[in-house]
């Protein structure tokens, strides 16, 4: 009796060794994005872009995937990312739409020392002054996709600005960038006003006042339904025909056109990602995503896309654990969808083309970025970051 | 001047807009004294059943015509279904329940029609700009002045010149009174109530081809209209078009003439008539 408990306990320790040696070679991923809310499409376009990498690699089986929903609140996010860490143990972790949630989770990876690899939230000071060995972001940040315009802005022409983008960081931190580049270059910004963010649908009165201002461009960050508004009723008023606009390339997403319509044709934006890019890369990237989810990627597919890809390079190196994940991580470097990309090694941001382009309208008669000019290996200082 | 004369212009139709979802509002809160918070929703809810009635029609008037009979409709069953219940229960349960139903409405927009923000085109006979007092304006935006107009033209035929609208009168003065002289106050409601949803679709059709349908666009514009209610003083047309005006115009140049401010003015405004004028502007009851 007691023999057969002794080898029966045996037999149960034996089985459970052999799962947890097979276990071993499954690296536990927490995603962590917004699956409900007002950015719950960005969540999805991420998700997918992640899944399509493990595919595209063959290597679906050696992650296993643990999602977990922040919705865009940073309560959530912490709790999220605890549970995770703590109650999953998850070898790393990666989505983040949200720039508020990174910053409320951006303390606990750091201590906990577990890898993050961010697929959207731009904050600057995230791989700036508040930069950490733990997070290596991917996607871009606000400065990052600016910043070229102000030169090149100044390099058309363009002599005096006025600038618009909601009153919340994200807002200030891409006109920021674009300003201090555009007035070293030796622009003038004539004005700027910041809309009070989530309060604002009509542009009208703000519109009119920069109008009257008398620019010779506008320069505008807006994103989501504030970006259909505005580009709309820019074209509405008529300004459209004296002063072109300008701004961040998330104005004019592939996302939004089809809502903007015809008010979009001749908006010049920038951006790190455009679906029209001519490469071999991007041509295979396209198809996949569309052969799966019969749409054209956006500039979130792609950062998704890209946290997976750059996870599934670094296993492929060897990491296993959190430790020599995150050290395999500052290594990888290939040409993807969005062209050639590193990971700064000063700020582990990622180093990046920024894509210049405006709106055409395509041979089917749908509206379509076409690419203008090429901002090669944009890097952000370490403004701050000590790694 | 051409300057103030546009920004005059956006005023007025940021102020027709208010008054479209206003009205309904109060004239079901006077009347019925029922807090329908879901209204914005209902706003919303117009401006979704707008964008498939374009896609269905292919016709901006298409959108126009069916967005507010759908609402009207969506009316009548919250009304059957849940307003006549909570008819009697008290302020409190009252905002509660449709507290709650902003969220219903909002997830069940968000199931049927995705997170993405959509867009209808103008119609073509208002795009483009017209020349106003000397100055060119989006035509599209002259319509909703020219509609909020009209609208509250034949509003205000309807309440001093009808027999409705003098039922309607003696039921947000006096519900009993009114009852007591055989009127049927009960069906009175659910016409005014149907009314009132009618036009937050309206609105919600109107303002689609200018702001972008988006899931969350009822509860951005819910602050204002509730603003302008309490501005104007419950259940008064009157007070609706003064609220309207007021809350439009201070939005519009607060933007205008100190940008760091435009988001507390209305709120400023909002303190100064609730100490002097408790009531509103232009209450119904005397």
């Amino acid at each position: 009796m007691n023999l057969t408990v002794k080898s029966a306990l045996a037999g149960a320790f034996a089985l459970s060794a052999t799962t947890a040696m097979a276990q071993e070679d499954v690296i536990d991923v927490g995603m962590i994005l917004p699956y409900v809310g007002v950015y719950a499409s960005l969540g999805e376009e991420i998700d997918q872009g992640f899944v399509l990498a493990l595919e595209e690699a063959g290597m679906t089986d050696r992650f296993n995937i643990i999602r977990e929903d922040t919705e865009a609140s940073p309560q959530v996010g912490v709790a999220a990312t605890r549970k995770l860490v703590l109650q999953d143990e998850v070898d790393v972790l990666t989505g983040l739409v949200s720039s508020g949630v990174l910053a409320a989770i951006r303390d606990f990876v750091d201590q906990s020392q577990t890898p993050l690899i961010v697929s959207n939230a731009g904050n600057d000071e995230a791989t700036g002054a508040d930069c950490s060995p733990y997070i290596t972001r991917v996607s871009f940040s606000n400065a990052q996709v600016n910043r070229p315009m102000g030169q090149w802005l100044y390099d058309q022409g363009v002599r005096t600005v006025y600038t618009l983008a909601p009153d919340y960081a994200a807002g200030r931190q891409h006109i920021g960038a674009f300003v201090t580049a555009f007035e070293a270059a030796g622009g003038e910004v004539l004005g700027q006003d910041y809309t009070p963010f989530g309060q604002t649908q009509d542009f009208g009165p703000y519109l009119t006042t920069a109008q009257a201002a008398d620019p010779d461009a506008i320069f505008v960050f807006y994103a989501g339904g504030e970006a259909i508004n505005f580009v709309k009723q820019y074209d509405s008023f008529g300004i459209k025909d004296e002063t072109p606009l300008y701004g961040s390339g998330f104005l004019t997403s592939q996302l939004y056109l089809d809502a903007e319509g015809p008010a979009a044709l001749g908006v010049i934006t920038s951006l790190h990602y455009l679906p029209t890019l001519d490469t071999p890369e991007n041509k295979a990237f396209v198809e996949a995503f569309q052969a799966k989810a019969n749409r054209l990627p956006s500039e979130y597919a792609v950062q998704g896309y890209d946290a997976g890809r750059a996870l599934v390079e670094a296993v492929k190196a060897g990491a296993t654990d959190r430790e020599s994940i995150k050290e395999a991580l500052r290594d990888v470097q290939y040409t993807g969808p969005r062209g050639p990309l590193e990971i700064d090694p000063a700020t582990n941001n990622i180093v990046q083309n920024v894509y210049i382009y405006d709106i055409v309208e395509g041979e089917d008669g749908k509206l379509t970025q076409e690419l203008l000019d090429t901002v090669e290996a944009v890097r952000d200082e370490p403004n701050g970051c000590e790694l | 001047m051409n300057f103030w004369i546009v920004q005059a212009l956006n005023g007025l139709q940021l102020s027709m807009l208010l008054f479209l979802l206003s009205i309904g509002l109060t004239v079901i809160f006077g009347l019925m004294h029922f807090v329908n918070l879901a209204h914005g929703a209902l706003y919303a809810l117009g401006a979704y059943v707008g964008v498939s009635a374009f896609a269905l029609t292919g016709m901006y008037w298409g959108a126009f015509l069916l967005a507010p009979i759908a609402v009207a409709l969506a009316g009548v069953v919250l009304y059957l279904g849940l307003i006549r219940r909570m008819r009697k229960a008290g302020p409190m349960n009252q905002v509660l329940v449709t507290f709650g139903l902003i969220f219903v409405l909002l997830d069940i927009t968000r199931i049927i029609w995705g997170d993405l923000a959509l867009s209808i085109p103008e119609p073509q006979l208002f795009t483009g700009r017209s020349e106003v007092l000397g100055v060119a304006y989006p035509t599209y935006r002259l319509f909703i002045i020219g509609l909020g107009l009209t609208v509250m033209a034949g509003l205000w035929l309807l309440l001093s010149r009808t027999q409705i609208g003098a039922m309607i009168r003696a039921g947000v003065d006096n519900d009993q009174m009114a009852a007591c002289l055989g009127i049927n106050v009960e069906r009175l409601f659910f016409i005014v109530f149907c009314i009132g949803c009618a036009l937050a679709g309206l609105a919600g059709a109107v303002a689609a081809p200018v702001l972008s349908v988006t899931p969350s666009m009822g509860t951005q514009l819910l602050i204002p209209v509730l603003i302008v209610v309490v501005i104007g003083g419950l259940g008064s047309l009157k007070g609706a078009i003064a609220g309207s005006l007021l809350v439009g115009f201070i939005q519009t140049f607060g933007a205008v003439l100190a940008p760091q401010l435009a988001s507390v003015a209305i709120y400023a405004l909002l303190a100064a008539v609730l100490i002097f004028r408790p009531a509103g502007l232009f209450p119904a009851k005397a």
